[in-house]
């Protein structure tokens, strides 16, 4: 019996070493199939928070416009659910793939450090957009708009809406997410600095929907227990949509507001379930992005404060130092949307 | 390892006679389970690097092992878990108590070495807690509890971090997971060690055989002497112990802790024990298959992975994978190997006779 | 008095199950200053279990049969988004036809996994753990990432969902209904008697004529069936159907058949066990936010009481037993 286990150990253990060694023979006589990075054409790849989310589809439309503009190849990847740990196996495949730029929405700002950082080791050009990483693990970020307008214009907004009386829930996405937790925390200072203001608006309770529409409904319901609550500021497209159906199903007092897709809010701004709410364009952040990336690896700028460079049809833009004393590029403001002009950026995006 | 070889001949009188003895026929050694494994994995990596020229480069190879030998090292102590006919759907919450845990521990300032240690002791209290319920409540099943517990341990892992995250381990830490002695990776000697430590119990020890008697049939063994109830709760306790170990390296790897780490990771753990033989039902299964297997998944999802199929892909085909490898052998069987021997053997007789 | 004894022993499990339930429901009333026994939330409550409840009768049958089904999160999910994506190219579809629809794709799924469990003799966890991944990804496959939203979906089909029978809505009807089917079939037609006789003992119930394969193929396609139905009715409620749809909900389905009584080595369970174990859980999920439970504690406090239960059942049964033997002895 001991015989036979060392044989067969050893005849794995032999087939193992040869497909290794002989392999790497066959590597340089076969010809390179379709994913052949190495060649001419730079391959950018933009990872998502979770590839199903239609926000992160519509980021990689303009990022792959803006991708290909250059005359690069463009990929969308990303984890089914929004994990980093997925997204930390991606982003090994793609240092194995050797690509050319990595544009990442990070699930979480310190745990894809590490590989981000072997990426980057290995020549690879990284960026974040929508949701940051820390600024070790990336060049630069690419911010949608101000976090502290985000954050101040969203509870304004809420207080606004509720005529100044009342309770503020927050739906929020994943715990860890970064631009979440940014926002949060502006909306608590604007809070916190302004109490006379918002005294009879306390904050009563974050709620975390996950990014997944199931769960978003239930922790909306779960909000809707509390009659305390009379304003939902949701800053997740998944939240808001979840939550919109939930108060419209229960033609619900509470109001809604947050960041929302128009495509999908139209039905509930155009009712009165959310008076307005925010956004900006996905596509024109993925299409920044992807300039950027473009402009990092042909090295024309270096992700250094000051640099310029122009992203297409955006225009010029220039790299400045975030709250974080890491570097960013800024989109622009806000956009709200009411149902004065919800009919026309409905087909949009 | 050696396959028991029924013989069924007829005698002249028509009578049966059955012998069974112990053969080495080279048939009936190359069909076995792990020789599969290795034709599959074999396979695996003709059409990998047929793929991509990606794929057959050593230094990719080994950090794709990085990315998949976390799960592996859960995966031989829940071979000795299956193996006893129970199962674990906890180890994944395990991981993520121990390095809450073990986050919570360094950042309220104790040296990091004894939060690794924490990290350890927090995974084998867990395991414990598992094999004490399953062992006083012997009529519940081992799904239902650990289903519960997989439940409470996250639970209180959420109760503990909520939404934080607690990172800025020292950077020694991250050479667990990242860290290589020359081109092979730390974590790959680690499993090596464990996977070889796991065989040497399980072929070679009486606590091995112990293990497989119970997975037998748990009332024979303990009326044959085997304290069943010490059995058990060692399994368990050591799984849990190995789950905290596991979260170590994750942790190292990911840089940070949060309570919602290793989502999913009990499922492909089971997938790789299963698909390593070892039977669910109990009594059936080796380590070397099993590590055969989490080769075969683990260089199959890195391979299509390098070539971007999408991940959607990737889970159809280990899903079939697991089903067409449990099957074949039942397939055989149902065909009916002894009857093909009588058959033969009586079609033989005939020609004799004639 | 003895024939009330005889009955409260012979259905402990029941009885114990409503005692929970009603302390359960007097604590939560007490600690959320009433706002538990209210119609509006008992309604939503009933809303809320519906789907839970008849997947647990469907997962009941499986389980009897000393198996399991892991694979029903995904074909709820690859059922939901095939019938919706069928509506989202022909919105002047019938709503029954979806619901049709969906129930033939869960049948097909149920088939498959009873075909590799029953003939293909694979262990049930294996055949559907495996199914499990070969659903999803087909499901993801189909949609193409693509989430199916509810602006594909008409208000009549989304109506399934809210809409209201005689003042009670529309899942728990068919919530009742099912399990009134599912009473009659256990325990009064002749295959539901089959069931519970493989799943006692398998060679037992062959050696008696029993056409095992066939019954055990026949109960998976009936979770199949009825994981089709909930699946539709679950991307009906929420509105959405994605490819991450229900993934993780067999467990929830497991629980609520364990704390029903359902025994996971097979023969034993019964249908009002498992409506009070889906009605427990379900409680379990409302009132935690009545009561201001934070919901980082919830999901703690969740697993406790499902362990509780089931040791708690597990010392009742031991006494029950105990006492048996004693009064046997004598």
């Amino acid at each position: 019996m001991n015989a036979k286990r060392l044989i067969a150990l050893g005849l794995a253990g032999i087939m193992g070493l040869s497909l290794l060694s002989g392999c790497g023979k066959t590597q340089e006589k076969s010809e390179a199939p379709q994913q052949s990075t190495t060649s001419e054409k730079p391959t950018y790849v933009f990872v998502a928070k979770d590839v199903q989310n239609p926000y992160m589809q519509k980021v990689y439309e303009g990022f792959e416009k803006a991708v290909n503009e250059v005359g690069a190849t463009a990929l969308y990847k990303g984890p089914e659910s929004a994990t980093p740990e997925k997204q930390i196996e991606i982003i090994n495949q793609l240092v194995a793939q050797k690509v050319s730029g990595i544009a990442i929405s990070a699930n979480d700002a310190d745990a894809l450090q590490p590989a981000l950082q072997e990426a980057m080791k290995a020549g690879i050009s990284v960026v974040s957009l929508d949701s940051a990483v820390n600024k070790d693990s990336r060049q630069v970020h690419i911010q949608q708009a101000d976090p502290e307008k985000i954050g101040r214009g969203l509870i304004q907004a809420a207080y606004e809406m509720i005529n100044g009386e009342g309770g503020i829930a927050i739906l929020s996405a994943t715990a860890q997410a970064t631009n979440q937790n940014l926002w949060i925390e502006w909306m608590k200072k604007e809070l916190d600095e302004n109490k006379e203001k918002y005294a009879k608006t306390p904050l009563v309770k974050i709620a975390y929907g996950d990014d997944d529409p199931t769960k978003s409904t239930s922790e909306t319901q779960a909000l809707l227990t509390d009659p305390s609550i009379k304003v939902i500021i949701a800053p997740t497209t998944v939240g808001m949509l979840a939550a919109g159906k939930v108060l419209q199903d229960k033609k619900s007092s509470v109001k809604l507001t947050g960041l929302g897709l128009p495509s999908e809010m139209a039905p509930f701004i155009e009712d009165g379930t959310c008076p307005w709410m925010y956004l900006w364009n996905p596509v024109d952040i993925g299409y920044l992005a992807g300039y950027a990336i473009d402009a990092l690896h042909t090295k024309k700028i270096t992700g250094a404060v000051g640099d310029t460079f122009t992203a297409g049809s955006l225009g010029e833009k220039v790299v400045t130092e975030d709250a974080s004393k890491g570097t960013e590029i800024m989109l622009g403001d806000p956009f709200k949307f009411d149902p004065d002009n919800i009919g026309v950026w409905k087909d949009v995006y | 390892m050696a396959k028991e070889f029924v013989k069924q001949a007829v005698r002249s009188d028509g009578s049966r006679e059955i012998a069974a003895e112990r053969q080495f026929s080279i048939k009936s050694f190359f069909m076995q389970w792990e020789w599969m494994l290795v034709a599959i994995l074999l396979i695996i990596n003709i059409i990998n690097t047929c793929l991509s020229p990606n794929y057959a480069n050593f230094n990719n190879i080994m950090n794709a092992m990085r990315d998949f030998l976390d799960k592996a090292i859960i995966v031989f102590p829940m071979a000795f878990v299956i193996l006893l006919g129970e199962i674990d759907i906890s180890v994944a919450s395990i991981m993520a108590l121990s390095s809450v845990l073990m986050g919570m521990a360094y950042q309220a300032g104790v040296p990091m070495p004894l939060a690794i240690g924490i990290a350890l002791l927090v995974g084998t209290a867990c395991g414990f807690i598992n094999g004490i319920i399953l062992v006083k409540f012997p009529e519940l099943s081992s799904m239902i509890v650990t289903l519960s517990t997989q439940i409470i341990y996250r639970g209180i892992a959420s109760i503990l971090l909520e939404t934080k995250s607690v990172g800025g381990f020292p950077s020694w830490f991250s050479q667990f997971g990242w860290g290589k002695v020359g081109t092979i990776p730390i974590i790959l000697i680690f499993v090596i060690i464990e996977a070889a430590f796991f065989a040497y119990v399980l072929h070679y020890t009486k606590f091995g055989r112990r293990t497989y008697a119970m997975g037998n049939s748990v009332t024979v063994s303990r009326f044959s002497g085997i304290k069943t109830d010490h059995v058990k709760l060692i399994i368990f306790t050591v799984l849990g112990l190995f789950s905290g170990i596991a979260a170590v390296f994750l942790a190292s790897k990911m840089g940070s802790v949060r309570p919602d780490v290793a989502k999913g990771y009990e499922l492909d753990i089971i997938a790789m024990v299963v698909l390593g033989g070892v039977a669910s039902s109990g009594g059936k299964g080796n380590i070397l298959g099993t590590a055969l297997a989490v080769l075969v998944i683990g260089f199959l999802r890195y391979g299509l992975g390098l070539v971007n199929v999408t991940s959607q892909v990737i889970m159809i085909i280990v899903g079939a994978l697991l089903i067409i490898a449990v099957a074949i052998p039942n397939f055989r069987e149902s065909i009916g190997k002894a009857n093909w021997y009588i058959k033969l053997t009586s079609l033989v007789k005939q020609t004799n006779e004639r | 008095m003895e024939k009330v004894k005889k009955l409260v022993l012979s259905n402990i499990r029941e009885i114990s199950l409503i005692l929970v339930i009603i302390i359960l429901s007097i604590f939560v009333q007490y600690r959320s200053g009433g706002k538990f026994i209210t119609v509006e939330n008992i309604s939503d409550l009933m809303t809320e279990t519906a789907i839970l409840a008849i997947l647990s009768a469907g997962m009941m049958v499986v389980i009897i049969t000393a198996g399991i089904d892991l694979s029903i999160g995904s074909v709820m999910a690859l059922a939901g988004m095939v019938g919706t994506t069928v509506l989202k190219y022909n919105k002047s579809m019938p709503s029954v036809v979806i619901i049709l629809i969906a129930m033939v794709i869960g049948t097909i799924c149920g088939l498959i996994n009873g075909t590799l469990v029953a003939k293909l003799k694979i262990l049930p966890i294996i055949a559907t753990l495996g199914m499990m991944n070969v659903f999803r990804g087909i499901t993801y496959l189909i949609s193409n990432g693509k989430w199916v939203m509810q602006a594909d979906m008409t208000p009549q089909f989304m109506g399934i969902a809210t809409g209201k029978l005689f003042g009670i809505n529309n899942l728990v009807v068919m919530a009742m209904i099912i399990y009134g089917i599912a009473y009659i079939f256990m325990n009064y037609t002749r295959t539901g008697r089959k069931i519970y006789a493989v799943g006692n003992s398998e060679e037992s119930a062959r050696v008696s004529g029993i056409k095992t394969d066939k019954t055990i193929r026949l109960a998976y396609t009936i979770m199949g069936l009825v994981a089709g139905f909930a699946g539709i009715l679950y991307v009906c409620k929420f509105a959405v159907a994605q490819g991450e749809t229900a993934v993780g909900y067999e467990m929830n389905v497991i629980a609520a058949c364990v704390l029903g009584g359902v025994s996971v080595s097979g023969g034993t369970g019964r249908v009002p066990g498992v409506l009070l174990g889906a009605l427990l859980l379900g409680i379990l999920n409302n009132a935690m936010p009545l009561i201001k439970i934070s919901s980082f504690w919830q999901e703690a406090i969740r697993g406790l009481i499902i362990l509780l239960s089931i040791i708690a059942n597990s010392l009742i049964q031991r006494n029950v037993q105990a006492k048996a033997l004693r009064r046997r002895n004598i």
